[in-house]
């Protein structure tokens, strides 16, 4: 007897169109993160000062702070509604690499907010004085960055998707396991800006991207069990 | 071998030891850090440089120490859990974690006492003190998450696994903000308590880490045992026992 199984490339790609196509129908959830992050550095000039010169100094570090809240926002529901009507049970029962699955879930969910605020951080960060020799770097940075953050963000929301209230607790769980994301990406940016090669910190963040992508995985997936189990 | 560790996870033998165990570790930990106290503030020199500032080094650095090694602990009693499925391991995490956060308080509390004499502020952001810094969020953030599950064993377990990502992520934090203090900062700032330090002055620190030390094994022997109770407080066992 031999089980037909739907090969786990298929099953993963599946699962990424099925999200993006609910994205595409629940758009308003899409865009918000992106609202957020532009209202947060709007915030910034108008608590220090206006003067574009001035802000041009805390400028990338602005931008990735800021990035780094509204993709956090984005994640608290994650996994919610698929753990509370079952679809995750069924995953664990499928037979597939769970821990594939919920990669490609964890990617689709990039490509609707990590991306975007990347897209965006140019705009963003002219607001905030930094010259066009920068964007580069910072769009780069971002890329490497909110890739990794969205991996962290997968396993904290795998934690706490049980949890009443667990916003605030997925924010307290991630936010210090980013921060050498934010030292690197905001230093790769000043570095540019000083005329130094950013080369240094940007490996350094493809190196944490490699590392997250590949024990990320194990990590959600032990989260996910333990939320579905009981 | 097996029989005897399987033995040590049951909580009536670990509750029986922890007990044994509490006083010696207690006791010791008391001669030695009497011992380290009397040698560091009394018969140490001073520093040529601090004064007899510098002495506040003897709780700073074992603190600083204690607070990344019960991490440590934590994380690997958090690991046995959760491969080997030993309740008794998980519940050891849960009473390292606020043993731990406490030294990591202690360190910063202490570090930024004496930075106000040396440096002239309470507060500089320094690597060491800002990697201690965010290794108390990082405990924070994992009694946050075991507090907000009503069931304990979930409690446990999804814990268990934040511990471990935090161990994996411990190393990239503490080198990350190395490498942005030296990039921001002159190194003079830091050097201050890092020069050669004399054999007189490290000997009662080191009696002091080992006091140290035990007091944890003390301090967790206890907390433990409680632990125990809380979980097994319906057990046949301990009715037998009481």
């Amino acid at each position: 007897m031999t089980a037909v199984r739907t090969p786990t490339l298929a099953a993963v790609k599946l699962v990424f169109k099925r999200d993006l196509t609910l994205a595409w129908r629940r758009w308003d959830e899409v865009t918000q993160p992106l609202i957020f992050y532009v209202v947060v550095t709007t915030m910034f000039p108008l608590a220090t000062t206006p003067d574009l010169s001035a802000l041009s100094k805390i400028g990338g570090g602005v931008v990735w702070v800021a990035a780094l809240l509204a993709s956090l926002l984005a994640l608290e529901a994650l996994f919610r509604a698929d753990v509370e009507d079952g679809t995750t049970e069924q995953w664990v029962l499928s037979g597939q690499p769970l821990g594939y699955l919920l990669l490609a879930k964890v990617a689709a969910h990039w490509v609707l907010t990590g991306l975007p605020l990347v897209i965006m951080s140019p705009i963003v960060g002219t607001g905030l004085g930094l010259p066009t020799s920068a964007w580069g770097v910072l769009m780069l940075s971002l890329l490497l960055g909110t890739g990794t953050l969205s991996i962290l963000g997968g396993i904290g929301a795998a934690l706490t998707v049980g949890v009443r209230r667990g916003s605030v607790l997925l924010s307290l769980l991630v936010l210090p396991l980013a921060m050498p994301l934010l030292i690197f990406g905001a230093r790769a940016v000043a570095m540019q800006m000083d005329g130094d090669s950013p080369a240094g910190p940007l490996q350094l963040l493809a190196a944490i991207f490699f590392l997250a992508l590949s024990l990320g995985p194990l990590a959600m997936s032990a989260a996910i069990r333990i939320s579905v189990e009981n | 071998m097996w029989t005897w560790f399987h033995k040590l996870a049951s909580p009536p033998h670990a509750y029986r030891i922890l007990g044994n165990l509490a006083p010696w570790f207690g006791w010791a930990s008391l001669a030695l850090i009497l011992v380290a106290s009397w040698w560091g503030l009394v018969k140490a020199p001073a520093d040529y440089q601090q004064g007899d500032g510098f002495r506040i080094l003897y709780v700073h650095a074992p603190s600083a120490w204690m607070s990344m090694f019960a991490y440590v602990v934590m994380a690997v009693a958090a690991g046995v859990g959760l491969v080997w499925r030993i309740k008794l391991a998980h519940a050891a995490a849960a009473a390292v974690a606020p043993i731990g956060a406490s030294f990591t308080f202690l360190a910063l509390a202490t570090g930024s006492i004496w930075g106000k004499p040396m440096w002239g502020t309470w507060w500089v952001w320094d690597a060491r003190l800002t990697s201690e810094l965010l290794l108390l969020f990082l405990y924070l953030g994992y009694m946050a998450l075991r507090a907000s599950f009503d069931d304990p064993q979930r409690a446990d377990r999804a814990s268990a696994v934040l511990a471990l990502v935090g161990v994996i992520n411990v190393p990239i934090i503490h080198y990350s903000v190395d490498w942005w203090t030296t990039l921001h900062q002159p190194a003079s700032v830091t050097k201050l308590d890092k020069p050669s330090i004399q054999i007189a002055m490290l000997i009662p620190l080191f009696i002091m880490i080992a006091g140290f030390q035990l007091y944890f094994g003390w301090a967790v022997s206890r907390r433990l045992r409680g632990e125990i109770l809380r979980r097994e407080r319906n057990a046949n066992w301990l009715k037998e026992a009481s």
